[in-house]
């Protein structure tokens, strides 16, 4: 059973095959057995999950059961649960359980769906590896020794090894896309304001979207249609009708074009993941897509930028966390200044302290300039090149990531090499375009993940091409040895 | 040397919208600590601001009253500081692109012209919380309720050139806003406070000294009091050779003295950058022209009709529009009576000075305007006489009904009987002949004491005029 697809659950409880409850205690169980040597959960909810499940068996009795009633998801730990620890990841949180549910999980909840539990996360959302959580490293499926991405890692962990069917990520520089490509699972980054971040714990919220994380894009469909739409508590929700996903799938793809930005074919990328992509380009083809080269040429200005922009953000939205209403106060304060010092300093790790003294630097008098105007310039050129490029193709296709999972503690003593892990998702998030990312085969023996980045808010034409490509491959179907 | 004073003001309003500019919080003044605050006013993770239309419109409708450009697109920003009643670490506010453009405000001299003093910019933002130092031992405490109001900062032109015309200015915006409606004014509980930058240079000269700001001087008398300190502390060290260093001073009441808070070189470093939370304030002219409906009449504009249409004097119209409520007080009184003037002159002296006396405003008023209007239709009418009219107040006032019940119950109705009136004049003629004697020999001015003997006869209440002509006739 665990095997399956949410589309498939779905149906199974739909049939009768099985009930909500044995499906729950079934991951429950699995968790138990298997979460001890990957730690992709932080908290594991068994108890609410039980009662979530029998009160959506007891609604489907009465008839009144939707595509995702009944079915297990996870929760990654930057979204607010009600009374439920959300940590973010950092000692910070550590004690913190909101009065209040996050947007995505209220219209979860309202779905029918059943929350597991909260998946470990880079402190924060900072991070491209969860090496950084205070909660320890999570350990990819694949290969125990590797990373399985950042900064929803748990959420890829837990879906790759079937612990749940589905999660939730967020997304701010590619942490939905780069996990996902890492573990071998598909997962969407939407259009900015697609979901509303209400109850997001936010890092950088210009750029911060949330996304669902599962094993195909069908189930990615299924699971947008509950967490899209608009919402009046965030102003930069979009106010703008949610499609039926997964009801627009199977269209053919005669006559997509699909372009390939040449500036994401070059230095850096490990063979394997170059084999893979040129091989999954072939498969298009084959599927009745015409391929085009197109340039975005300030590509190579979308880290920097990014450096620059997200810090920043962050530098501000982090100020919360002072120790005076919620969160992590220090032993015997002497003081408010020693209480606001040993507080942060003792609650944050040293990646969330490295980008709020870079954001702080770069919001600073005099640099401000320099860097976050400039910053924002080549953010408007990247996303005109984007809006440029997509007027002359339907999808722009490459890799997620210049490289499979790398090994646990080989880029975490340097920064830099960390953040060019993402050098092909940042510029998706500057622009505030969707993308997803889809397994497309192997390189050394750990998955490689395919992004197609599509137009604002075309969703729908996203899924239906990821869509297509899985249903004449099996790549999304593979599961990592040792999870049975 | 003679020394000029060159003063701005920055004043922040707080708007009587009924919740909070980024949260459905009340606003209410005076909750339990914490009572009305709610997850955004608390900074708690993952909320967002959503943006008080309201407090849009109230802006609006204040940079119209101020004839100021309303910026189509204009951007909240935050400002980042630590404090702990500073819930989220940065206060929403605007920075370089505010609501309201420059525009302008005309105010009163005591010499009677008129001075324009230009209004550089108004914004939106929102107010921070308090931080309560007693009653928690070594600690404090934190009361978010005020968290979140909104505010709009008025930013003056450094035009001012005396605490007299930064109390006027003061006084002004106080009355617009009321008319506006758009605050309560209230400075006891902080509604309508000011900062003032206070600078000094030698007559004649172009540049500015260099400024110092005054923080938090909440009433008017104060801030005449702490700039006219300040002016003179800044003179005194320029005199003696000094210089002044930017710094933000704080007055101190008590000793009418200002000391520093914190100088330029310790100045915080706020990072301003606009809030991704929110979008940018999109107004419309279809928005502004709708706002434009709803303007009440202003007090400039109240004060010219006062003067053409109930030929009040200027210095009259402009005390009876010195506020919304008065004015509306003086003009419901004026409706219910057929002279204006004699209107006006019950307003500002016997009614103004009963209430002061009391303590009470002016919506406080025992006696309805529509009752002070009824009884000055009775001494215009005759019924009463002027003086009369004083004790029908007095009894208005003690609750003892309208005018005519007082009149009647009291039997205060002015004699106008001639033959009665005729019959008190040949009494008061033949009780004092010695005055009638000097009166026929030239004495004019003993026909007061006649007039007065008459009325005292009866009891006040003869017709004073009627009174006048008989004696006039029989003393011949």
């Amino acid at each position: 059973m665990h095997d399956k697809t949410i589309a498939e659950l779905s149906a199974a409880l739909a049939g009768g095959d099985v009930t909500s409850l044995e499906l729950v205690e079934a991951y429950l169980d699995r968790i138990r057995r298997l979460d001890a040597s990957l730690n992709s959960f932080i908290t594991v909810d068994a108890d609410s999950a039980r009662a979530a499940a029998r009160e959506a068996d007891a609604r489907r009795q009465r008839g009144d059961a939707g595509p995702l009633t009944g079915i297990p998801i996870a929760l990654k730990d930057i979204f607010c649960t009600e009374d439920l620890k959300t940590s973010c990841g950092s000692r910070m949180l550590d004690n913190f359980a909101p009065p209040y549910n996050a947007h995505v999980v209220a219209q979860f909840k309202a779905a029918g769906a059943v929350i597991l539990g909260k998946t470990n996360m880079d402190e924060f959302a900072m991070g491209s590896s969860n090496e950084a959580s205070v909660y320890g490293a999570v350990r990819n499926p694949w290969h125990r020794d590797a990373v399985p991405g950042g900064s929803s890692g748990g959420s890829a962990a837990a879906v790759a090894a079937r612990l749940t069917p589905g999660a939730t990520g967020t997304d701010t520089g590619g942490s939905i896309r780069q996990p996902a490509a890492l573990c071998g699972i598909s997962g969407l980054k939407p259009t900015y304001g697609r979901v509303s971040r209400y109850g997001m714990v936010a890092f950088a919220s210009s750029l911060d979207q949330a996304g669902p994380m599962a094993r195909s894009a069908e189930d990615l469909a299924l699971m947008l249609e509950v967490m899209a739409g608009v919402d009046e508590r965030d102003s930069t929700a979009a106010d703008r009708p949610v499609p039926r996903y997964s009801e627009a799938l199977g269209q053919s793809l005669d006559g997509l074009t699909i372009g390939l930005p040449k500036e994401f074919f070059g230095e850096g990328m490990d063979d394997g993941t170059r084999e893979a992509v040129n091989a999954a380009v072939a498969e298009y083809e084959r599927l009745g897509a015409s391929i085009r080269e197109v340039s975005l040429p300030s590509s190579h200005l979308a880290v920097p930028a990014y450096y620059v922009i997200a810090p920043a953000e962050a530098s501000s939205n982090l100020s919360r966390f002072d120790g005076v209403r919620y969160g992590y106060r220090c032993q015997d304060p002497q003081g408010l200044d020693d209480m606001y010092k040993r507080s942060r300093g003792e609650g944050f790790g040293p990646e969330v302290k490295r980008r709020i003294m870079v954001g702080t630097y770069a919001l600073s008098a005099g640099y401000y300039d320099a860097y976050y105007r400039k910053a924002q310039q080549v953010r408007r050129l990247i996303r005109d090149e984007f809006v440029q490029a997509l007027a002359e193709v339907d999808v722009l296709m490459g890799p997620t990531a210049p490289t499979p999972a790398f090994d646990i503690g080989s880029k975490s003593e340097d920064p830099v090499q960390m953040y060019l892990s993402d050098i092909y998702t940042i510029a998706v998030n500057l622009a505030g375009l969707p993308a997803v990312s889809i397994p497309a085969g192997e390189s050394g023996g750990r998955p490689v993940g395919l992004q197609l980045i599509g137009d604002y808010f075309d969703e729908g034409q996203l899924l239906n091409v990821a869509d297509q490509f899985q249903r004449v491959t099996d790549y999304h179907k593979r599961a990592p040895a040792g999870i049975d | 040397m003679e020394w000029e004073s060159v003063i701005g003001l920055e004043i922040h309003v707080q708007l009587s919208t009924q919740t909070k500019i980024f949260s459905g919080a009340p606003t209410a003044y005076g909750a339990e600590p914490n009572r009305q605050a709610s997850a955004i006013d608390l900074g708690m993770p993952g909320v967002l601001p959503v943006l008080n239309e309201q407090a849009v419109r109230y802006a609006v409708k204040l940079g119209l009253a101020l004839g100021a450009d309303i910026a189509p697109r204009s951007v909240f920003a935050r400002k980042n500081y630590f404090y702990p009643d500073l819930p989220k670490g940065y206060q929403i506010s605007q920075y370089d692109l505010p609501l309201i453009g420059s525009g302008q405000m005309d105010i009163e001299l005591d010499d009677g012209t008129t001075k324009r003093v230009g209004v550089t910019r108004a914004h939106l933002e929102e107010d921070a919380g308090k931080s309560l130092h007693e009653g928690f031992e070594a600690m404090s405490g934190i009361d978010l309720n005020r968290a979140g109001t909104p505010l709009l900062e008025i930013v003056s032109e450094p035009d001012l050139r005396s605490a007299k015309e930064a109390v006027a200015y003061m006084k002004k915006l106080h009355t617009i806003v009321r008319y506006l409606d758009i605050c309560d004014g209230n400075m006891q509980e902080g509604s309508f406070r000011c900062d003032a930058n206070v600078s000094v240079r030698p007559k004649g000269e172009r540049e500015f000294g260099t400024r110092a700001e005054l923080k938090n001087v909440n009433s008017f008398r104060f801030v005449e009091r702490a700039i006219n300190h300040e002016i003179e502390r800044q003179i005194e060290i320029r005199e003696d050779g000094g210089s002044i260093p930017q710094e933000t001073r704080l007055y101190d009441a008590d000793r009418n003295e200002t000391r520093t808070m914190r100088t330029k070189e310790g100045a915080d470093d706020y990072r301003y950058f606009p809030d991704p939370d929110l979008l940018p304030i999109e107004v419309s002219p279809a928005f502004i022209d709708d706002v434009r409906s709803d303007m009440p009449e202003l007090p400039d504009a109240r004060k010219a009709r006062f003067e053409s249409e109930y030929g009040l004097s200027s210095y009259d119209a402009g005390v009876l529009t010195a506020s919304r409520e008065l004015a509306d007080y003086y003009e419901a009184a004026a409706g219910a009576c057929d002279d204006p003037k004699l209107a006006a002159n019950w307003v500002m002296d016997e009614l103004s000075g009963a209430l002061n006396k009391e303590g009470l405003g002016i919506t406080e008023s025992p006696v309805s305007p529509q009752r002070l209007g009824g009884m000055i239709q009775r001494v215009t009418d005759g019924t009463i006489s002027s003086k009369i009219a004083k004790d029908v107040f007095e009894a208005m006032w003690a609750g003892e009904g309208d005018a005519d019940t007082v009149i009647e119950a009291k039997g205060l109705k002015q004699v106008t009987d001639t033959s009665e009136i005729e019959a008190m004049v040949d009494e008061v003629i033949a009780n004092n002949p010695d005055q009638v004697a000097e009166y026929q020999g030239g004495k004019d001015k003993l026909l007061g004491f006649f007039v007065g003997q008459v009325m005292k006869a009866s009891g006040g209440k003869a017709n004073p005029q009627q009174v006048n002509d008989i004696l006039k006739q029989k003393l011949g």
